[in-house]
């Protein structure tokens, strides 16, 4: 490939039709995604750099943004560290109904969010199959932001365990044999031997599982309570905004989210190329 | 890679407690891993089923073949029956021009297909708002030809297309680039037209992760709530998909009958997982070909 000359836009290709499938998606990226992406940062910049700042910084469009990116933080932790036990004992352990649980770890990836969301409340609710329980020590988990978190569980789950299990799958038997045979325990070869080898995919799961989190509305506004300033996520606070058609207010407070999530995800990126050359992959 | 892999397992594990754990650890993380699946992921749909049935079938079927309940049921199918091929015929471009082609951006092209994953599903429905709602940029055009977009079914198709996007060619890219261009430079040799050569060779090549593509991508197009919320207007029995129809019932404090209509939701759910699950034991060759480059 690389002995090509590059010529131009493209390397020749004795195939068809690159002029018309490269139209087709560009146009198509253009008028769904990009064109309507960026209408939306040209009526947040139209408001002017004082309102801007003065809804950026206003109380409630930061508690809800830090309630969206917090709660979805520790959603992606805690779906990290359930995820790789769950791929774990998926790849490697065989018991009854194996294949059942393995097909049902996809289920947040089919339910619409809207059923997991009134699901969620009805389980998690003070008088509900879970919420009872914390309920008799005084600890309220739905329309707090605990449920926001729980809610954000449920969707993200499914990315760390689909992230982690192919790579868990993948990993040669023969390094645990040899740390084995070099004396290391069980426990040491887990955490010393396989456990590196699984983390860029961890890294990856964590990071599709935040930013899957960062945004979700459906299945978070049945369960939050929605008050203003403890419990409101930034997408709800975008669909307020916009049923008062404040648009400006709605295009900033997006712009604010999407701006943030791609800092973030950069910063992950970059995290993640770096730790897979420290371990040796390209 | 799999030769590597069914050689490993073919190895007997040596019995020592250095290359497993004892069965006590075994069991406790079994148990915990299923307890927290149980918890999350499995009473929540139980609890569709339950609630949606406490009062016996025949509220049941009253409340799922009520009027309203069976106007979002069309709205929903006819969505997803326009918003699917368009999907499809725009996945295939997109998959046939990465994977076959290199060209400057490519890496750009890729990211930017990507990118309605990571875009909140209600920035999804705003910006189309932005564009074509009353006071958006074409807001005045539109209200002069008598074109509605927004609080219409194109809206809902618009910010259903953006949300499932990614979907067909996230699936079709890596199968196509591990399958290489022989095939088709074969039959393109042999005097085969780029069509034929398109529908005889490249397509049933690919059916496979086209259809499990085609899956996700139609249940999140019948079940999309956040961005279709933002656009419908939520008009009653017009622009009310079937997640919103849960929606309003539920706020209206009819709770049995929301945990209907989201039965007919989880139904849909159950299926899609269970074609999934079969799609995936059928091909898992095939399949785990192109999951192990994406």
């Amino acid at each position: 490939m690389s002995m090509l000359v590059k010529t131009g836009f493209r390397q020749p290709s004795i195939l068809p039709g690159f002029g018309l499938s490269f139209g087709v998606i560009i146009t198509a990226l253009s008028l769904v995604v990009l064109l309507p992406l960026a209408a939306l940062f040209l009526k947040a910049a139209s408001a002017g750099p004082s309102e801007i700042i003065a809804i950026a910084s206003s109380p409630r469009t930061l508690a809800a943004l830090r309630l969206s990116f917090g709660a979805a933080f520790i959603a992606a932790i805690v779906s990290s560290i359930f995820g790789l036990l769950i791929a774990w004992v998926l790849v490697r352990y065989d018991f009854p109904g194996h294949r059942f649980v393995d097909a049902a770890v996809d289920l947040p990836f089919a339910l619409p969010t809207a059923v997991a969301g009134i699901a969620l409340t009805a389980l998690w609710a003070g008088n509900g199959w879970l919420g009872t329980w914390p309920a008799q020590y005084g600890i309220k988990i739905a329309y707090t932001p605990a449920g926001v978190v729980v809610a954000l569980i449920f969707v993200s789950l499914p990315f760390v365990v689909r992230s982690v299990q192919p790579v868990l799958a993948d990993a040669q038997q023969d390094v645990e044999e040899a740390a084995a045979l070099l004396g290391a325990s069980r426990l040491r070869a887990v955490f010393g031997v396989i456990l590196p080898n699984v983390w860029p995919a961890l890294l990856t799961g964590f990071t599709l599982a935040f930013a899957r989190a960062i945004g979700e509305y459906g299945s978070v506004i049945f369960i939050a309570g929605n008050i203003p300033m403890v419990s409101e996520v930034a997408p709800l606070l975008i669909v307020i905004r916009l049923e008062q058609f404040d648009y400006a207010g709605a295009a900033i407070v997006a712009a604010l989210m999407l701006i943030a999530s791609f800092v973030l995800l950069i910063c992950i990126n970059t995290v993640q190329s770096w730790s897979r050359r420290k371990l040796g992959y390209v | 890679m799999s030769k590597m892999i069914s050689a490993s397992r073919s190895q007997p594990a040596r019995n020592g407690s250095a290359l497993r754990e004892s069965n006590a650890v075994k069991a406790l993380l079994i148990g915990t891993a299923l307890t927290f699946l149980a918890l999350f992921l499995f009473l929540p749909l139980v609890i569709v089923f339950m609630e949606a049935l406490q009062r016996g079938l025949t509220t049941y079927l009253e409340a799922i073949t009520e009027p309203d309940a069976l106007s979002a049921m069309r709205l929903t199918l006819l969505v997803a029956a326009i918003v699917v091929p368009i999907n499809v015929i725009v996945g295939i471009a997109g998959s046939w021009t990465i994977a076959r082609f290199d060209f400057r951006g490519k890496n750009l092209l890729v990211s930017l297909i990507d990118l309605p994953f990571s875009v909140s599903p209600v920035i999804a429905g705003l910006i189309y708002v932005l564009l074509f709602g009353a006071q958006g940029y074409f807001g005045p055009w539109l209200r002069e030809h008598g074109i509605e977009i927004i609080f219409a079914l194109p809206g809902i198709v618009l910010a259903t297309m953006f949300v499932t996007f990614p979907f067909v060619a996230r699936e079709l890219i890596p199968h196509m680039e591990t399958l290489g261009s022989t095939d088709e430079e074969a039959a393109l040799t042999l005097g085969a037209s780029p069509w034929q050569t398109f529908f005889k060779i490249t397509l049933p090549n690919v059916k496979w992760s086209l259809l499990y593509g085609v899956l996700l991508c139609n249940a999140r197009a019948m079940g999309e709530f956040g961005a279709v919320a933002v656009v419908s207007g939520k008009i009653r029995g017009v622009t009310t998909t079937l997640p919103l129809q849960v929606e309003i019932l539920y706020n209206e404090y009819m709770g049995t009958a929301a945990f209907a209509v989201a039965s007919l939701l989880a139904f849909l759910a159950l299926i899609t997982l269970a074609a999934k699950t079969i799609l995936e034991w059928h091909y898992a060759k095939e399949i785990a070909a192109m999951r192990h480059n994406s």
